[in-house]
């Protein structure tokens, strides 16, 4: 029988849980599972520890009593007595010239304008998603950005682009008949076309005329991102057709890329450098002013291409023989396999071969000071560390230009990264 | 198997007709010193279906990637459809558009997906619109019975998928002249049939036909000649009723019973 049960107390509400004891929570819990989990971890931890806080004992304090505003050395130290600090007065004093060199300052806006359609110009080529008839744009964005960096006549750039239609025109009226033939017909119209338009430039230098500027005024991480650009964008094509060269069943087009491509990667980038400086002279004809920016221009490419086919090479050994012969199979001519079911393939897994060498290259941009161009580190090395002014600030400075190549470096990382993501298609 | 009801009872009643699909006179081929294809003379009728057998390492492979000229020969004629193969180029894409080929590894291009891998070949070899090239797609996708996955890459398809998507994919160029190579034997046993229904169907539709395979029970039902190759040569050939109940060669007795014995 159920008595009447009579409680001195009824729980209405279930309790909370308590709180896990503090040993097993958040901070504490990440703490010993991550960080100390054994002793040899302990050790290292520890070890770490000390490493960060040397480096930041010593970074904070010249970091955060660093002088902004001074005229010169010697009055940022003036101005710092006894702490010592940076003297990022520097920076704020030459950051014109690390990045425009010895432009002039009115026009400004012209390399920043080119640099600004850059991305325009990149954006349909390094996304799917943007809509494909601004590559169009990316077409013209060449000639457009020579104009504004470099100036003179409007003609210049227009020429030299018509000068390349007429040459695709007669390509692609021959081309059927054979391949070699559009190619030569091509060159040799290109080429016609540029002599005869040479005849126009200069009698009417002033049409639509931008002031010019010497290429010896071009410098600063503007001519670093000049060589850049130009020379990743040329050496992807130079290094795919090489590659292909080199897998060619016709043995001279394999030799004389195997030749180039062992050449050129055993010679270093330096060497190239001051042929292009001085040696290519020899080989011009006299009087023809071969600008030295082109001349860096061709060496570089042809160092990075090299490279680039040799990565593209190990991407093409790595696809199974399926693939060709499926292709093969289907009717597809060598063109059209390559470039449809060969090549988007052998690139992918290229990717991060690929960019490492672009952002090598990059980074190389930086030895044309060698040759005495006024490239960032050589505009530091030079005029800004030799003046009275700046004379010793080479932290803060060259701390700038690191800032501005890891900036460029590591979104070309993330992107690749990003890109082959994107890629992924063939993932069980 | 789906055999469709009015399915012929004997292959041989089958409609061949007497016009040569392919002539093959006298060919031989090497690899370096290794003498892999001798003397071999074949003559395909418009129609037929054939069933190339033999032990592995006798060129059966090799004898049908040189009718497409994947692989090249060094001695005698080969013709295909009233083109000479040499190597003139133009020839060889011509014969390579003509001629469907399926591979034992399927061989489908993984960064398309299965409707840009039926389309591709129509579109840039016979310059086909787009959208008729993608309307003859999904009808054969659809005859493979796999329309629903035409958007699909093929890394996320089983390989009997796989394998159907590829013979689609041939189909699509409309060739006149087929060639299977062992296409059932990367394919996990559950597989097999229903890459065997969709051969089934496409002989019974008049394709011309070679098919190098093990697949017995295929090779009788849909086969109306049967050929054997031992070290690089045609053997012998024959009905395939006479050649299961009745091979004249050793060599052909033994392989038979190896192959059927378990
Ligand atoms: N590229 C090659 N180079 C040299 N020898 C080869 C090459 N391809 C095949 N062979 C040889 O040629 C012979 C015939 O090969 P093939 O692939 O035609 O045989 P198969 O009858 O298809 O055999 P399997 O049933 O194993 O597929 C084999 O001995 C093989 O080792
Ligand atoms: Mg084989």
């Amino acid at each position: 029988m159920a008595e009447p049960r009579t409680a001195a107390f009824v729980r209405h509400d279930q309790l909370p849980p308590s709180p896990p004891p503090a040993a097993e929570t958040g901070v504490i819990k990440w703490l010993r599972e991550n960080l100390f989990s054994s002793v040899l971890n302990s050790v290292l931890t520890l070890a770490a520890l000390y490493c960060i806080y040397a480096l930041l004992s010593g970074f904070l304090p010249w970091f955060f009593n660093g002088v902004w505003d001074a005229e010169s050395v010697r009055d940022c130290n003036e101005q710092m007595g006894e702490n010592r600090g940076g003297c990022f007065a520097a920076i704020e004093a030459t950051w014109r010239q690390m990045v425009f060199g010895i432009y002039p300052n009115d026009i400004y806006w012209r390399p920043v304008t080119a640099f600004v359609l850059l991305w325009v110009a990149f954006a349909p080529v390094l996304f799917q998603a943007v809509p494909r008839k601004l590559l169009y744009f990316t077409l013209l964005y060449p000639f457009l950005a020579y104009w504004l960096v470099w100036g003179g006549t409007v003609l210049i750039p227009v020429l030299a682009l018509l000068g390349l239609v007429v040459g695709y025109v007669v390509y692609s009226r021959l081309v059927d008949q054979s391949f070699a033939m559009g190619f030569l017909g091509g060159v040799l119209a290109a080429a016609i076309f540029w002599w005869l338009s040479g005849f126009i430039t200069s009698n009417a230098g002033d049409v639509l005329a931008l002031r010019e500027v010497a290429t010896r005024n071009i410098g600063g991480f503007m001519l670093n991102m000049i060589l850049g650009v130009v020379c990743v964008s040329l050496s992807l094509p130079l290094g795919i057709v090489l590659a292909l060269g080199r897998q060619s069943s016709m043995p001279i087009i394999k030799w004389i890329c195997v030749i180039f491509i062992e050449f050129v990667r055993g010679v270093p980038l330096i060497t190239l450098l001051f042929v292009a400086n001085v040696v290519l002279a020899y080989f011009l004809p006299p009087g023809t002013n071969f600008d030295l920016i082109l001349r860096v221009i061709i060496m570089i490419t042809m160092f990075a291409g090299a490279y680039i086919a040799e990565v593209i090479r190990g991407g093409l050994a790595a696809l199974p023989r399926g693939q060709y012969e499926a292709a093969d199979s289907l009717g597809l001519d060598y063109a059209q396999s390559m470039r449809l079911i060969i090549l988007p393939q052998a690139l992918k897994i290229s990717i991060p071969g690929i960019v490492n060498v672009a952002v090598g290259l990059f980074k190389d941009t930086t030895l044309v000071s060698v040759i005495s161009m006024f490239d960032l580190v050589g505009i530091i090395r030079g005029p800004i560390l030799a003046s009275t002014e700046w004379n010793g600030v080479y932290w803060e400075v060259f701390g700038f230009a690191a800032c501005l190549f890891f900036i460029i470096c590591y979104g070309i990382s993330q992107y690749s990264q990003w890109l082959e993501r994107q890629l992924a298609t063939d993932r069980r | 198997m789906a055999m469709t009801e009015n399915a012929p009872e004997t292959p041989a009643d089958m409609k061949v007709s007497d016009e040569v699909a392919i002539e093959i006179q006298g060919m031989n081929k090497w690899y370096g010193a290794f003498h892999v294809l001798r003397d071999i003379d074949l003559t395909v009728y418009r129609g037929e279906r054939i069933v190339i057998c033999g032990p592995s390492g006798s060129g059966k492979s090799t004898l049908i990637r040189c009718i497409n000229a994947l692989e090249e020969h060094q001695k005698g004629s080969i013709n295909v459809d009233g083109t000479v193969l040499s190597s003139d180029i133009k020839n060889i894409d011509r014969v390579r558009s003509e001629v469907g080929m399926v591979f034992q590894h399927f061989n489908l291009f993984p960064h398309l997906t299965i409707l840009e891998n039926c389309t591709l070949a129509p579109i840039w070899v016979r310059k086909t619109p787009k959208r008729e090239a993608e309307e003859t797609a999904m009808h054969f996708l659809e005859k493979v019975k796999i329309p629903e996955q035409a958007d699909k890459y093929p890394g996320q398809l089983s390989g009997g998928q796989q394998q159907r998507v590829a013979i689609a994919r041939s189909l699509c160029m409309k060739p006149r002249i087929m060639l299977f190579d062992e296409p059932t034997s990367a394919l996990d046993p559950e597989m097999i049939s229903e890459v065997l229904d969709t051969m089934i169907e496409l002989a019974e539709e008049g394709m011309t036909m070679l098919c190098v395979t093990h697949e017995m029970g295929f090779a009788r039902k849909v086969a109306n000649r049967v050929i054997f190759m031992d070290a690089g040569q045609i053997v012998e050939q024959n009905e395939p009723e006479e050649f299961f109940n009745n091979p004249q060669s050793d060599r052909t007795k033994l392989f038979l019973s190896q192959i059927l014995g378990h």
